[in-house]
């Protein structure tokens, strides 16, 4: 076990020609990206309670959950219109009510717990959340916010680092990916709160990761072969760079693969969509992001001129 | 970079890990002797169940109690000076109390008697003559604003006060922007009582009840129709808007079994301005019915029996045992300066709380154990160094957030896991490039030196990437959602520190000792 490696994902000398395929790339992706951004709109992403507002109460019942019993106990209690579900095992109940215009959904979560509790004696209360609608909304512009100004500050680092046109090909490619989450996110019914705020972002930062990889390959080779078309510079940065793209990538995806299968109902949606997003951000690198920085580039890269900032120096 | 690292480095970096390795042991053992600093994790709500609140103050009332006052005072002050007064009212929008003057001539006197009123904070209003010929008492916003911040302030303190009386464990009280607060309360996941306890103002006066009959169903100006607090008592009862006694002037109160009927009573005790107040309204108004006031609801109006001197009363409202004990609570860490309303409750039951914990670690432990298992099969020796510093980059992260308490939660956890998904990515990059330059045809040394080198600035550009969008998570993030932003952001530091020194000692040492002539890439 200690010693060589006994697997490898390309050899060395592979060359494949990631470039031909550009138009491919884009089409592909603008036709997923479109299909995505109709799924948006219609039938919509399903809000989490974060960004809804309105109450959920998951409980556990004493034996096989009586869902006409609970919807009774509910009725007396003046709650009509509160979804009930089961979830894995038949002794779960989830209860979800929006938020109606009264400013008093605290109250209405305690009601729900007494009247779920006194329907079925023995019923245990997992969780009950509720949020005002002034709190959904704020907490949805800070979402925003936050994922805006993520954006923003990636575009003006890679900017700084390289050259404006590795700078807006990334920032196009992440918007694309986010498209695709989004309607990763419709089709699969996960929903859109905080938590799955945090996993876009995180796959923002890998995605960008993965994009800079390759950059810097580009710059690298850019100042090295001053003369290479700029077509077959890219095609050979992103050959030299496959092998860490795709370790790094399985890495991330193993880590995050048992978060998927056992992390539990909080956690699960919030790790296939980043599994979903590794996915998406490894692939956009070689046939977006690429293919644009050659559009945008051609011609137009300097060669060399500009050395890019020396590698740190090393005292050691 | 240099190939060779002193004996001191390597003693330096081994003693940061080993530093790590004795800061994260708090976090499984108890305290052996109580002389040592005991730093360690926290576990937050969602994982060991509680509730978390988050209250709202609603300053609106606050500033409408205070133009009401400035309606009493002005009414006061007026009256001793002998100036008349027409029309007095309050303007909510804008902050003002107005009336009209009983003559012209007297607007100038009206202002200066006026101008004396006490302010709660300085220029905390402006008395002005208006063009319609009114006069105006109008509320600096500086000084709502003042009033604002103080009021929260105060609030915190009464909740802590109030929370503290019911012995929960832990609590935790914070503010929140300009009108919020903060309450997570582990352990309970049932925060009814508690809300019960912070909705309720306590604001509690005594006051008369007017005894004219024809006041029953009409109040006349400075008399209010007051609801009973259990409306199987009767209607509305027709009390004064003059304060005799106030709640402010307790000193103690206690929840108490009443000898005669026993039932639960809340007994209390005044302090010397409030004995003085209570027994000269009781001595003047023998027979008279003396309404408790909390909350704008009457709790009770008994009849005045006998003089009552000696500070000292009982208050029977049909209580149960609770309900007496907390009123007797919320008497004693005093009323809150506004109403306080929950806009945001978030309560996890303890079962769900270690369900949460097993998935957590059965997640990180076996992806941890994956991502060991890939590097050593696609990397082999170099693998196992990078393993190593993995293991080293838990050891640190564990430390760093026991160092500062952090409070771990479940997203928390998903965060550490992707931190080691994403930390041996700068060991890739070395080992990936290093391959390049060995097939190159450089010898072993050079292949390391130039794969270390080329690696590190896009290490360090991809991290600062994820670092950036890590902490804008941080910023706008709440709850368990800052908690995975600190634990990403605090791993890519540790990253750093495991992969540019100690998987790279690891290497380097390797190479000095044997000298290979071919590197197992």
């Amino acid at each position: 076990m200690f010693g060589r490696p006994l697997l490898r994902f390309v050899r060395k000398d592979t060359h494949i020609n990631f470039m031909r395929g550009r138009y491919m790339g884009l089409i592909v992706s603008a036709v997923l990206s479109i299909a995505s951004i109709i799924l948006f709109f219609h039938p919509g992403l399903t809000l989490g309670l974060d960004f809804r507002g309105g109450i959920v109460v998951e409980a556990k019942t004493s034996g096989p959950a009586d869902f006409a019993k609970l919807r009774t106990a509910l009725a007396a209690q003046h709650i009509s219109h509160a979804s009930l579900q089961a979830f894995g095992a038949p002794d779960d109940v989830l209860i979800r009510l929006d938020a109606g215009d009264d400013q008093n959904t605290d109250a209405v979560v305690d009601t729900v717990r007494r009247a779920v509790t006194d329907a079925q004696p023995g019923t245990t209360i997992l969780r009950a959340d509720a949020v005002g609608a002034s709190v959904s909304a704020e907490l949805f512009r800070n979402g925003m916010l936050a994922l805006g100004l993520s954006l923003a500050m990636i575009l003006v680092y890679i900017w700084f680092r390289f050259e404006w046109e590795f700078a807006l090909s990334a920032v196009i490619t992440l918007v694309l990916d986010l498209t695709k989450t989004m309607g990763f996110l419709v089709i699969t019914g996960f929903e859109f709160d905080l938590v799955m705020v945090a996993a876009i972002l995180t796959i923002l930062g890998y995605s960008t990761n993965d994009k800079v990889v390759v950059y810097d390959r580009v710059r690298e080779n850019l100042r090295k072969y001053r003369t290479m078309p700029l077509m077959e510079l890219i095609n050979l940065s992103i050959n030299e760079t496959l092998n860490r793209t795709l370790g790094t990538s399985s890495t991330v995806f193993l880590a995050a693969l048992p978060l998927a299968l056992w992390g539990g109902a909080t956690l699960s949606g919030f790790a296939w969509t980043m599994l979903f997003g590794i996915v998406v951000g490894t692939s956009s690198s070689i046939f977006i992001a690429a293919p644009l920085l050659l559009f945008m580039g051609e011609g137009r890269l300097k060669r060399g001129a500009k050395a890019g900032p020396a590698p740190a120096q090393q005292k050691s | 970079m240099r190939m060779y690292y002193s004996r001191l480095k390597l003693a330096s970096v081994l003693g940061v890990c080993l530093l790590g390795l004795l800061l994260c042991l708090p976090n499984g053992m108890r305290k052996p002797f109580p002389s040592i600093p005991w730093r360690q994790i926290h576990l937050g709500l969602d994982l060991r169940g509680g509730s978390y609140l988050l209250m709202q103050v609603d300053l609106k009332s606050l500033t409408h109690d205070r133009l009401q006052t400035l309606v009493e005072n002005t009414r006061d002050a007026l009256l001793k000076s002998q100036l008349g007064y027409q029309n007095i009212n309050v303007n909510a929008d804008k902050n003002t109390v107005s009336f009209q003057p009983r003559d012209t001539a007297e607007a100038d006197r009206d202002v200066a008697t006026l101008d004396k009123l006490p302010r709660v904070v300085p220029n905390e209003f402006s008395v002005k003559k208006q063009d319609d010929g009114t006069i105006a008492l109008v509320l600096s916003a500086d000084a709502i604003k003042a009033r604002a911040r103080e009021a929260v302030t105060q609030s915190i303190e009464i909740v802590r006060r109030r929370i503290d009386g019911t012995g929960a464990v832990d609590p935790e009280i914070t503010r929140q922007g300009d009108d919020r607060i903060v309450v997570e309360l582990p352990g309970i996941s049932d925060p009814e009582r508690i809300k019960a306890l912070l909705g309720t103002t306590a604001k509690m006066t005594f006051r008369l009840v007017d005894s004219n009959p024809l006041h029953a169903t009409y109040a006349p100006p400075g008399v209010s129709l007051v609801p009973m607090a259990n409306p199987a008592e009767g209607g509305p009862l027709p009390v004064f808007d003059h304060v005799d006694v106030d709640g402010t002037d307790l000193t103690n109160a206690g929840a108490v079994i009443d000898q005669q009927t026993g039932e639960w009573a809340v007994s209390f005790s005044f302090d010397s301005v409030g004995t003085r107040a209570f027994s000269s309204v009781t001595q003047t108004n023998v027979g008279k019915r003396f309404a408790i006031v909390l909350d704008n609801k009457v709790i009770e109006a008994p009849v005045i029996r006998t003089p009552i001197t000696g500070g000292n009363g009982q208050i029977t409202g049909g209580f149960d045992a609770q309900k007496a004990t907390d009123l007797a609570l919320m008497l004693r860490a005093g009323a809150l300066p506004a109403p306080l309303s929950v806009v945001e409750q978030r309560s996890i039951g303890p079962s769900l709380g270690a369900d949460s914990i097993r998935a957590g670690i059965l997640s990180l432990g076996v992806g941890f154990l994956l991502v060991v298992v890939f590097m050593v099969l696609f990397y082999g020796r170099f693998g196992w160094y990078a393993d190593i510093a993995l293991l080293a980059n838990l050891v640190l992260m564990v430390a760093i957030l026991s160092l500062f308490e952090a409070t771990l939660t479940l997203p928390g956890m998903a965060g550490m896991l992707l931190t080691l998904g994403m930390a041996v990515d700068a060991n890739i990059l070395i080992n990936e490039r290093i391959r390049e330059e060995v097939a190159r045809g450089r010898t072993p040394l050079a292949a390391m030196q130039t794969g270390f080198e080329r690696a590190t600035s896009t290490i360090v550009d991809s991290n600062a990437t994820a670092f950036l969008a890590h902490v804008m998570l941080f910023v706008f993030g709440t709850g368990p959602v800052r908690g995975f932003a600190l634990t990403i952001t605090i791993g890519i530091a540790t990253t750093l520190f495991t992969t540019l020194l100690l998987s790279r000692m690891l290497m380097a040492r390797w190479y000095a000792r044997t000298r290979p002539a071919s590197l197992p890439v």
